[in-house]
């Protein structure tokens, strides 16, 4: 029973970080780069979620839909500033970028919120009803789930269904093809930040409501494992980002179980060096050889 | 129709194309020829606005191209099928298809996949297989059929026989004759001069970045220093 509980709530914890992992992968699938600020765009979400609810009173979904708005904005206006001028740049030069990015955001949270953690009240209080005698499942749990489930298929479904997702596969195969076609290249990076960045606001409510602690640095973790998760399960894989981020959480959550709840963090980079060095593209990753 | 004139191409500090002038009419085929790195590559993907002239002008259609970005420009009537082909290879056949038509109307896309399908009925057969999954040939009738979605004005035509065994290059060779007796406007570069030239109204001959020889495809064909340097004798 009790490793049923674990299973449980590795799931859990393992879900927030697929949805932050499909925002790490969408990102890294189209525009080629690994956006290290991602992990916090959460934060931020989280912030906007708590001013909302605690200084202007406003009911819990309001701030969530707050959340994903000023989250959306602020990943579109990051890549139109910070990386857009580098597109013809090299790789190292937006990676290093994208480190700088996050320190901003972390610093400016600080200036406008202050170090010291705010306790963010979770927005999904309801119980589940015990079931199969004494397992635990919160709100918070199912409702992380279905979120998770809910969004990888509609990842899914949009870029096989949609032309604007069929874009930006095509963006993420082949730039210049893509423009001969007609597709605008730039308005497709930044409509996959939109995505990324409103994933991340969700993932930011979700994640707050889980551990209530919010404060600068509380995106960078979860994002470093959220990376981890997509590399993982095959970065630039909708699916293999869910694997990934849902295979890590419960990985996490037995490590901390049955081995040491101070060594989890250090299990789950182990795992990371592992996957790197029998699959290197990840579990559903593909190979793809550099041509020469 | 198309109207390039005197136009500079630099890759940094290379000069690789050196005032180049030329011109297609309406229901030509023009074809450009000549050897390896001579910039027949070069001078499409400046029309086609992955590159930028430094000096010079290209008009198509009476409109000034400068500035336009890349994928503002075949919506006005211009599809190049690149060198190499380049189709999305991890995108079924028919994905590939409603890529090129992606600046039309969405009521457009059906009945010019069928269309499409008329031309390579291959393609039909193979419409939901990833592309990456094509032998060479389908995969050069691929890159066509979706330059052709777009229902251009012009198409260009961008080695499309390279890489492909002879048969296959005399099926590519009758397809651009039939779609230039269906109207198109076609501009057409090639390494095999003989077969390019064979099929072309005019062609242009150029030589590190220069035009050097210019005439109708049959004059070009009999041209002494043409035959000595492109077409074995």
């Amino acid at each position: 029973m009790a490793f049923l509980q674990y299973l449980i709530s590795g799931i859990s914890l393992g879900s927030i970080y697929a949805i932050i992992a499909l925002g790490y992968t969408m990102v890294y699938g189209i525009a080629k780069m690994l956006n290290f600020a991602h992990g916090d765009v959460i934060m931020v979400g989280g912030y906007i979620s708590f001013c909302t609810t605690s200084y202007l009173d406003l009911p819990g979904w309001v701030s969530v839909v707050f959340a994903v708005v000023v989250c959306t904005v602020l990943g579109v206006v990051i890549e139109g500033l910070a990386y857009r001028p580098l597109r013809q740049a090299g790789s190292l030069a937006v990676l290093i970028t994208a480190i700088g990015v996050s320190y901003l955001l972390q610093n400016a949270a600080q200036l406008i919120w202050g170090a010291t953690p705010k306790n963010f009240t979770s927005l999904i209080n309801f119980q589940v009803p015990e079931f199969l005698g004494r397992l635990n499942v919160s709100g918070v749990m199912l409702v992380t789930v279905c979120a998770c489930v809910v969004i990888m298929l509609g990842l899914t479904w949009f870029t096989s269904q949609t032309k604007m997702g069929k874009a930006m596969r095509a963006c993420s195969e082949d730039r210049g093809a893509a423009q001969l076609m007609g597709i605008n290249v730039n308005r497709t990076i930044s409509m996959t930040f939109a995505i990324g960045s409103a994933l991340a606001a969700i993932a930011g409510v979700l994640l707050c409501s889980y551990s209530p602690v919010l404060q600068p640095t509380t995106g960078s973790m979860p994002g470093i494992k959220a990376f981890t998760a997509a590399v993982f399960g095959g970065i630039g894989s909708i699916p293999g980002a869910f694997l990934g981020g849902v295979l890590l959480g419960i990985i996490e959550a037995m490590a901390r179980a049955y081995l040491s709840s101070n060594l989890a963090n250090s299990i789950v980079f182990v795992v990371l060096i592992l996957v790197l060095l029998i699959r290197p593209a990840g579990l559903l990753g593909k190979y793809v050889p550099e041509k020469v | 129709m198309l109207k390039v004139q005197d136009i500079n191409v630099y890759y940094g500090a290379i000069h690789a194309i050196k005032g180049v002038s030329f011109d297609v009419e309406e229901g030509e085929v023009v074809t450009l020829i000549g050897a390896n790195g001579a910039g027949k590559s070069t001078i499409l993907n400046t029309v086609s606005g992955l590159l930028h002239a430094k000096t010079g002008s290209i008009e198509f259609l009476g409109k000034s191209l400068a500035g336009v970005p890349a994928h503002r420009i075949v919506g006005q009537g211009l599809a190049l099928v690149p060198e190499g082909r380049r189709i999305f290879l991890q995108m079924t056949v028919e994905e590939n298809l409603e890529m090129g038509a992606f600046t039309r109307p969405n009521a457009a896309v059906g009945g010019g996949i069928e269309r499409v399908y008329e031309q390579f009925p291959r393609l039909k057969e193979r419409r939901k297989q990833i592309a990456g999954t094509l032998s060479g040939g389908e995969q050069q009738m691929l890159a066509m059929g979706r330059a052709l979605m777009a229902d251009p004005k012009l198409l260009m035509l961008d080695e499309p026989s390279m890489g492909l065994a002879p048969i296959l290059v005399d099926q590519i060779f009758e397809i651009i004759q039939r779609l230039h007796q269906a109207g198109t406007t076609i501009l057409l570069v090639e390494q095999n001069a003989q077969m390019a030239l064979s099929v072309a109204d005019r062609g242009y001959v150029l030589e590190t970045g220069k035009i050097v020889a210019t005439g109708t495809g049959q004059d070009l064909l009999r041209n002494e220093s043409v035959k000595r340097a492109y077409l074995g004798g």
